[in-house]
């Protein structure tokens, strides 16, 4: 089977620093692939560069069957790459229900529309109230985001990037911040997802990895030292002596 | 629609007053009124059209005095070369103001930031230095127009139709921009002041929809230069300096920029400030007096800065901010 | 096309290109830095003028006319009122955003033309070229007035007096540290608001210098910052914010093509097209030289010809 995502030799440098040192990758469709990783290993400059905001300096990134190395990140929006962000990335000003429609607004057709108002077109409405339930913020649509508490702001920004009907989720710590129990929840709500879109979940927290993942990739210092289900990476003694170590101390 | 909410009140007290100001005046025997609100309604209406970038796509352009150099001067080259017919010059008016918008939008919107108001001043600064060149207008002294424009059905000599048809299209811009904001394209626009980076993210290309609402607001600022060459019956660079661009964002801000009728609320106050500063009389200290009426700029200065210290939210959105608190209360 | 000419011409393109330099080096540092742009640098370059003009022209502990006193009046002077307003009013606007930051300096704008004005009148006040370099000098053969020769030579000396303050000394580092990531330098403990305000009043004496030697060639009058000021920030975003070598390079570049455009670009257009179209296209033209440039560099590069990296 193709791979729906597929990285080759990626290469990124910031002066003296390789943030992304040679990574190949791939992601199926359907597939949960998780990277993980320490501090500065680079996970949050690959998903840039994934979602363009940072050009490679060197390497191909193919999507889809297309070569999107070079393709805005609006474009690979539209292509269906979908990007939530580890500091929630909202808009403030707006209501829940609101954020989520500009999200639908995106992928329904050029928006140089100027006299009808949004709020009442069904077909931005109704999508949005549907990820919001999905999410659970069914009950919270029309509280300006600038109210909510951070665990809902994740909440959000999850909806927000599923209704933009992604192929592929880019998801860098969609639990940031979140207490054990909105963990758990989110955890949930990411597992009714498998299946449906390809994921390429950058977390910390390790029990939502072993639950989600059907692959993980443990990136340091900018290169990938192993690539497998989560129990090989579990009992992976490199992995283990670069990383997983220091996490067992913590615990 | 809250009838009983200030968003609405506010605006149609303001609007019923100004359609009854030339029948005030005409009683009172003050015939100047109506040429100094025609001059504060035709402000607004730039402040207005300026807002729709500021305070709604978060796009501090200190450039715009230059459309209203466009408007002006269509009227005043075409009535130069006997083209008095107001469609002709309207329309030449819009191409022309409109091709400008594109032209400069294109650059000036591949930056953001600083940036942009830095390059928005100097692309207006270029287009005060052409037209002070061309010496065949007038140049710095500026053009004479010797009639209104002609549009046929209605006599823009008389300066009380002539103020209807200003306040007509301050109106028009006023319902124009509300179906705006609420649009598609007024929430993208919104969006991108919110945020741009999730804008670009969810899949939206907002460098084509700041373009065309950098045109749209350019456009409003065109008709309101060519209502003030009318009003004025004179076309001058004086209208494209660098100052007039910054007397709009003021407006805009005193009124309050993230309402949609704050700047028209900017202009009144700050014309009338002006007004009253530069010409008080109250009697006391002659001196004083005049130090005042000569150098009542300082004052506006120290005014701005107290705003930009003070009262960011602009004076009518600080009511709105206000009675929505009372509301949820 | 005389040789004469265009060299003279050249050399006056020079001199405004050595003026504009000496104002954009401290407004892009500033801005480099504190991300902020301080409209009221034009203030400056006037106050400086009006400073070094009046002590020119007023017997001051008996001195008059004379121009070093003018120079040091009307530099201490804007370096003073820079470092005043920074402390008392810009400073607390840093952390605003830049629609607050332009309103206030435009409103400082309005106060000082007033106070300007309103100390010594509306109309230009007068300072003369002083006596020792009202000849001409001969370069290469050609004549060339002695005190435009002096502004280039200072302005050069200047600029070679920043360069290797900012590329050869501790607190050179610190800057251009500070322009490409001032957060970090103020976590290693290094005060950065000692350093803006330094650096402010470096700029500010700067502005000053320009304004006393502009003073006896150009009109000094209320206003006269903004138009000049406006030519800088073309200068800056040409040259790239926050770079000393963009403005340098930036501020040459401008100043000779607005003065070559303004002198040849009429005559070139009267060989080829009618002569009353050339009359009146070609000063309309040349006025717009510089803003086209800059439009152009920035469809190529919008960073600026020499943008500083950003860590």
């Amino acid at each position: 089977m193709s791979a729906l995502l597929s990285i080759e030799k990626l290469v990124k440098r910031f002066g003296g620093l390789t943030a992304t040192d040679h990574v190949d990758f791939s992601v199926a469709a359907g597939e949960v692939h998780a990277i993980i990783g320490p501090n500065g290993a680079g996970k949050t400059t690959l998903i840039s560069q994934l979602a363009g905001e940072l050009h490679p300096d060197e390497g191909r990134i193919q999507f889809d069957g297309r070569d999107i190395s070079r393709a805005s990140v609006p474009e690979r929006s539209l292509l269906g790459l979908g990007r939530s962000y580890q500091i929630s990335q909202i808009f403030r000003d707006f209501s829940a229900l609101q954020n989520v429609m500009l999200a639908v607004q995106a992928h329904a057709g050029h928006s140089f529309s100027f006299f009808r108002p949004a709020a009442r077109e069904a077909a931005l409405v109704g999508p949005a109230e549907a990820a919001l339930k999905q999410v659970g913020l069914g009950q919270r649509m029309h509280v300006p985001a600038a109210a909510m508490a951070h665990g809902e702001h994740r909440q959000l920004e999850l909806a927000m990037t599923l209704a933009t009907g992604p192929k592929l989720l880019l998801l860098d710590e969609p639990m940031a911040g979140m207490s054990q129990a909105e963990s758990e929840e989110m955890v949930q709500l990411l597992k009714n997802l498998k299946g449906k879109y390809g994921m390429i979940l950058v977390e910390h927290d390790m029990d939502a990895v072993f639950a989600l993942a059907d692959r993980v990739s443990v990136l340091v210092y900018g290169r990938v030292v192993a690539t497998g289900t989560p129990d090989e990476i579990r009992n992976n003694q490199d992995v283990k002596d670069a990383y997983l170590g220091d996490q067992q101390e913590a615990i | 629609m809250n009838w009983t909410s200030p968003r609405f009140y506010v605006p149609a007290l303001f609007l019923l007053a100004l359609g009854l100001l030339p029948v005030y005046a005409m009683v009172a025997s003050q015939p100047f009124y109506v040429t100094l609100f025609s001059r504060i309604m035709i402000f607004a209406l730039a402040a207005l059209g300026l807002n729709f970038i500021l305070g709604y796509a978060g796009l501090v352009s200190f450039g715009h005095a230059l459309y209203l150099g466009v408007g002006a001067y269509a009227v005043g080259i075409l009535s130069f070369h006997g083209v008095g017919n107001g469609w002709l010059q309207l329309l030449a008016a819009l191409v022309v103001g409109g091709l400008l918008a594109l032209l400069i939008g294109a650059v000036v919107l591949r930056t953001s930031g600083m940036t942009f108001i830095m390059i928005t001043l100097a692309f207006a600064q270029m287009g005060y230095f052409l037209v002070v060149s061309l010496k065949a207008y007038g140049g710095d002294d500026g053009l004479s127009i010797e009639q209104r424009s002609a549009f046929g059905l209605f006599d823009l000599n008389n300066h009380t139709v002539l103020y209807y048809a200003i306040l007509f299209c301050l109106v028009a811009a006023l319902w124009l921009f509300s179906r705006m904001v609420e649009s598609r394209f007024g929430m993208v626009l919104r969006g991108v002041k919110s945020n741009e980076r999730r804008m670009l993210a969810l899949g939206f290309p907002t460098f084509r929809y700041k373009l065309v609402g950098y045109v749209v607001s350019a456009q409003v600022c065109v008709v309101a230069g060519f209502l003030l060459a009318n009003l004025t019956k004179f076309a001058s660079p004086s209208y494209m300096v660098w100052q007039v661009s910054g007397d709009l964002i003021v407006m805009a801000v005193l009124g309050g920029m993230g309402t949609l009728f704050g700047p028209v609320v900017g202009a009144v106050i700050f014309l009338m400030v002006e007004e009253v500063l530069s010409s008080v009389k109250p009697g006391w200290f002659p001196q004083i007096e005049e130090v005042l009426n000569r150098h009542w700029l300082a004052l506006m200065g120290i005014f701005v800065i107290a705003i930009v210290l003070g009262f960011r939210k602009g004076i009518y959105g600080y009511v709105v901010e206000k009675s929505s608190k009372e509301a949820k209360a | 096309m005389p040789i004469e000419l265009l060299f003279v011409q050249l050399l006056n393109g020079l001199q405004y290109g050595v003026l504009l330099f000496l104002l954009a080096a401290g407004l892009t540092l500033v801005f480099g830095i504190m991300n902020f742009v301080n409209l009221a640098h034009g203030s400056l370059y006037m106050m400086g003028a009006y400073f070094a003009a009046w002590a020119y022209n007023n017997p001051i502990f008996g001195i008059q006319s004379s121009f070093i006193l003018a120079a040091i009046v009307g530099v201490l002077g804007s370096m003073v009122l820079g470092v005043l307003i920074e402390r008392l009013v810009l400073f607390s606007l840093y952390d605003r955003d830049h629609l607050d930051q332009v309103l206030a300096t435009f409103g400082l704008i309005l106060v000082f033309n007033e106070v300007a004005r309103f100390i010594w009148g509306p109309s230009s006040y007068y300072m003369e070229v002083p006596e020792q370099l009202s000849g001409t000098i001969k370069l290469f053969g050609i004549d060339y007035p002695s005190y435009r020769f002096m502004i280039i030579a200072v302005g050069l000396l200047v600029a070679l007096g920043t360069y290797l303050l900012i590329q050869k000394t501790r607190i050179g580092m610190l800057i251009r540290a500070g322009a490409s990531n001032a957060t970090m330098v103020g976590a290693l403990g290094i005060n950065i608001k000692l350093l803006n305000t330094l650096l402010f009043g470096l700029g500010a004496g700067l502005a000053g210098v320009a304004g006393l030697m502009a003073g006896p060639i150009l009109s000094v009058q209320p206003g006269m910052g903004e138009p000049i000021l406006i030519v800088t920030l073309v200068v800056i975003v040409t040259g790239g914010i926050g770079s000393i070598r963009g403005a340098f390079f930036a501020a040459l570049i401008v100043g000779v093509i607005d003065t070559i455009g303004r002198v040849f670009l009429p005559l070139l257009l009267a060989n080829l097209v009618e002569k009353s179209l050339a009359q009146a296209a070609g000063p309309a033209i040349a006025s717009m030289l510089i803003y086209l440039l800059m439009a152009g560099v920035l469809a190529f590069k919008p960073q600026g010809l020499f943008p500083v990296k950003h860590g």
